[in-house]
């Protein structure tokens, strides 16, 4: 039996959609102002993706799947609004961290539970307790703003070694989930879950721990985002982290992950996405484009790399077509 | 090695296992035959802890044996090989063996032990020979190459019993042989295998005793010596069946009903003409591969075809998609029945009328007469001789095989087709359901009809077909008349240009 043919290079390419697409920006932008390059400008960056990034990688988990989690966001706004209400009330911040980490671990059991369970679908769950968590939030709040100590503020600007901490937690859990979905036994079986949950459950596999835990992760991703988020601009408002399930749901996909389940990867794949939406606005910013625009342009960019994918599964697809003869040269 | 002692199941007030026993020695290969709905899936499913027995014990190496889950299966060293294979095709194939059960790298740590998965992979590849890396994603093998996986899988288990469901239907010849070969081996090493299949040849190649199954009790068992096909057929339906090939009282008329004028496809078909007649049943043969379901997915405008013509009752089909030709009254019963034939979920009415139901629509808003479908879809299950136990809105999934294809024959006879193309109109099905599927063409080309049968069973198309056209590598290689019928022939053209294999 021969290996598989070497791909043409045109497959190759396209295999690397998301790598090139993010190339030609980082060339259109470095081209267009030189500040965008600046080494201070791409730590700004990466200051900027952290919060959406973490979202992102506890999204790829639940999209590997082929689940989906819409409550993120909400998740981020509740362990919000009562880690800022404690923290109001005086206490130390260590604790409040801990609290706000702990509610969105519940969160997510909340959301585990309900899907595997009682068998809902997780758009159907998660849709509700997105609605629910953000009313929740609302009644927490009382539906106003809320200004946070400074100690939340000087989280944000710590450094180490010249690095802003909240990158540093988006890079520690990049690497965490990286190694937990490429080494080990529960990151394989995730995947195995995603191709296909009926076969797991007859190769021996607990395909129901294994998804409940995927909207804990996810849960629990949610509430660092959104210590992050916090850490960067110290007030809860009523808008906090509303419609971030989106931002998520677009890095991962725009990083190759499959909305069917079972393909994809946090590393560079989700993180790339998430990079490469963070970069455009952060381009559009230094070059003064209109606010109003960035939405068109970022959806475009998203729909050149869906379209990519497209052709890429139309191009795997010809090339795999059954031949039962080659056609001798005339 | 295991033994059944009154194994009873039944679902929703039907018994489905009346009683079952009957023991398989170590080292032994035990067929088990019936029909389909006889109980063999059900009584499998118990042993490999996919289902509870309401009663009755089993016993594993004199020890009493109750899974409650396949991992419990698996913790007692039992493999189960499922007709539909098991696999991810997203994992590679050393993922795939030890999916359930990752060895890690040390006992404390997180982490699967990689090379050493890779390294006991390789061992256990040589073992089935399958000569690939255990790196490579599973998607890229061929069926037969996964079924190999799967075993190289129960081996990693030490498996000491392994039950093998259906697993030639999707392999190629050669690719069975070499099943066949590697199954002798594991005999040898004195593992014990339970073989269920439809190809009673097979069975009677490979198994030390044969068990017949028939309505959920074992109506007979022995050695292939004291159960020859004949026997094991007339157990299997509890009657003598005299002619298994229904006689067609009508001969073909003269008119021409689909001519094909030198199709070509590079990489696929080569220069194909031939014509059916009106009433007329030709058979399509070939080794798998040889380009028969290819030519079918052309003849049905599923794929292009470079050049040539293909004319339906004088009239080209050139340019049209499936669903114009569908208009014209071309009609085609796919291979894969689950994946292309039938929408599992959807019920038993919907899909037998899934393509004629535009003919039901009324009136402006083309709403469905919801009276009409309901008594279409009555006087065709009488057609076709569905089951009487199912009920209109049950979901065809949980037909057995042969009921399912009576579904998707439904669905295109009620079409009124003037050329049906089946392929391999009988995988898969049981002996009562295929001799109504024979009555069914019979029926069909005396209306008038031509009928395309791709078979890859020689017995069908030489009990069945009118003349019988040969194809290799994308060609046709011989043409046979009736009074020609010769197995031989046939095999020779499928495998060489006529000159000796």
């Amino acid at each position: 039996m021969s290996s598989a043919p070497s791909q043409p290079i045109g497959l190759r390419l396209l295999n690397q959609a998301s790598l090139i697409l993010f190339a030609a920006v980082l060339l259109i932008f470095g081209m267009l102002s030189p500040a965008f390059l600046q080494p201070a400008n791409v730590l700004n960056i990466l200051l900027q993706t952290s919060s959406t990034g973490i979202l992102a990688v506890g999204m790829t988990f639940v999209l590997l799947t082929a689940g989906v989690d819409l409550s993120v966001g909400s998740i981020m706004f509740v362990a919000a609004a009562i880690g800022g209400k404690l923290a109001l009330a005086g206490w130390p911040l260590p604790v409040v961290l801990g609290v706000m980490i702990a509610i969105g671990g519940v969160c997510g059991c909340v959301n585990g539970l309900f899907i595997t369970r009682l068998a809902i679908m997780a758009f159907i769950v998660t849709l509700a307790t997105r609605y629910f968590g953000r009313g929740l939030g609302l009644r927490i709040t009382e539906t106003r703003a809320m200004n946070l100590p400074d100690s939340f503020y000087e989280l944000g600007s710590a450094k180490l070694l010249g690095v802003p901490l909240p990158v540093l937690i988006f890079g520690f859990i990049v690497l965490v989930a990286h190694l937990i979905l490429t080494r080990t036994p529960f990151g394989r079986q995730i995947y195995a879950v995603g191709a296909d949950l009926e076969a797991a459950r007859k190769a021996g596999l607990n395909p129901r721990v294994i998804l409940f835990l995927v909207y804990v992760i996810c849960g629990l991703c949610a509430a660092v985002a959104g210590i992050v988020a916090l850490s960067q601009a110290p007030a809860v408002s009523p808008g906090f982290g509303n419609n971030r399930e989106f931002m998520a749901i677009a890095a991962a996909v725009l990083g190759g992950t499959s909305l069917f389940g079972g393909r994809g990867a946090v590393f560079p794949g989700t993180v790339l996405g998430a990079v490469l939406i963070q970069t455009i606005e952060n381009g559009l910013n230094i070059l003064n484009v209109n606010p109003y625009l960035y939405p068109l342009i970022i959806s475009g960019v998203i729909f050149i790399a869906v379209l990519l994918d497209a052709v890429r599964s139309h191009v795997l697809a010809r090339a795999s077509r059954r031949r039962i003869f080659v056609e001798a040269p005339v | 090695m295991i033994e059944f002692q009154n194994i009873e199941k039944g679902f929703f007030g039907v018994k489905v296992l009346k009683g079952v026993s009957f023991a398989v020695k170590p080292g032994q290969t035990v067929g088990i035959v019936g029909e389909n709905g006889a109980g063999k899936s059900t009584l499998m499913n118990i042993l490999g802890g996919n289902l509870p027995p309401d009663s009755g014990h089993m016993l594993l190496g004199g020890k009493p044996y109750a899974p409650k889950s396949p991992r419990d299966a698996e913790r007692a060293r039992v493999a189960f090989i499922h007709q539909e294979l098991n696999l991810f095709g997203n994992l590679s194939i050393a993922e795939n063996i030890f999916i359930q059960n990752f060895p890690r790298r040390r006992t404390w740590s997180p982490f699967v032990a990689g090379p050493q998965i890779e390294e006991r992979t390789r061992r256990l590849l040589a073992e089935v020979q399958l000569n690939r890396s255990p790196a490579t994603p599973v998607e890229q093998l061929s069926a037969g190459e996964q079924q190999l996986v799967e075993i190289a899988k129960a081996l990693a288990l030490d498996a000491q019993l392994i039950i093998f469901d259906e697993p030639t239907t999707s392999l190629t010849s050669r690719e069975t042989e070499r099943l066949f070969a590697i199954m002798a081996r594991l005999r040898e090493r004195g593992i014990a295998m339970l073989y269920i299949s439809h190809s009673l040849g097979h069975v009677q190649q490979l198994c030390d005793e044969i068990v017949v199954l028939r309505d959920g009790q074992v109506v007979g068992t022995g050695s292939k010596e004291t159960l020859p096909l004949e026997r094991m057929i007339s157990l299997m339906v509890g009657r003598e069946i005299t002619q298994l090939f229904p006689r067609r009282e009508t001969r073909p008329a003269p008119e021409i009903a689909l001519e094909v004028k030198s199709v070509s496809q590079p990489g696929v078909a080569r220069n194909i003409s031939f014509q059916l007649r009106r009433g007329e049943v030709l058979g399509l043969s070939g080794l798998m591969g040889s380009g028969r379901s290819e030519l079918a997915r052309i003849l049905f405008g599923l794929d292009p075809c470079a050049s040539g013509e293909i004319v339906l009752n004088g009239e080209s089909l050139a340019g049209l998609s499936p669903r114009e030709r569908i208009r014209r009254g071309l009609a085609f019963l796919t291979e894969d029945r689950r994946a292309e034939g039938l929408c599992l979920e959807a019920a038993i009415a919907d899909n037998i009328t899934m393509v004629s139901l535009p003919q039901y629509s009324r009136g402006w808003t083309r709403a469905v007469d919801r009276n009409a479908c309901r008594s279409v879809v009555a006087k065709m299950r009488e057609a076709v001789g569905l089951t009487a136990s199912a009920r209109d809105e049950q979901p065809v999934k949980t037909l057995s095989g042969g009921n399912q294809q009576k579904v998707v024959l439904a669905k295109w006879l009620l079409n009124q087709p003037k050329v049906f193309i089946l392929d391999e109109p009988t995988r898969g099905i049981d002996v009562g359901a295929k001799h109504e599927v024979y009555r069914l063409i019979n029926e069909l080309a005396g209306h008038g009809a031509g009928v395309l049968m791709i078979s890859s069973e020689l017995e069908e198309l030489t009990g069945m077909c009118d003349r019988i056209l040969v194809m290799r590598r994308g060609e046709i290689r011989d043409e046979i008349r009736p009074d020609e019928f010769d197995r031989e022939r046939i095999l020779r053209a499928a495998l060489h240009d006529g000159s000796l294999v």
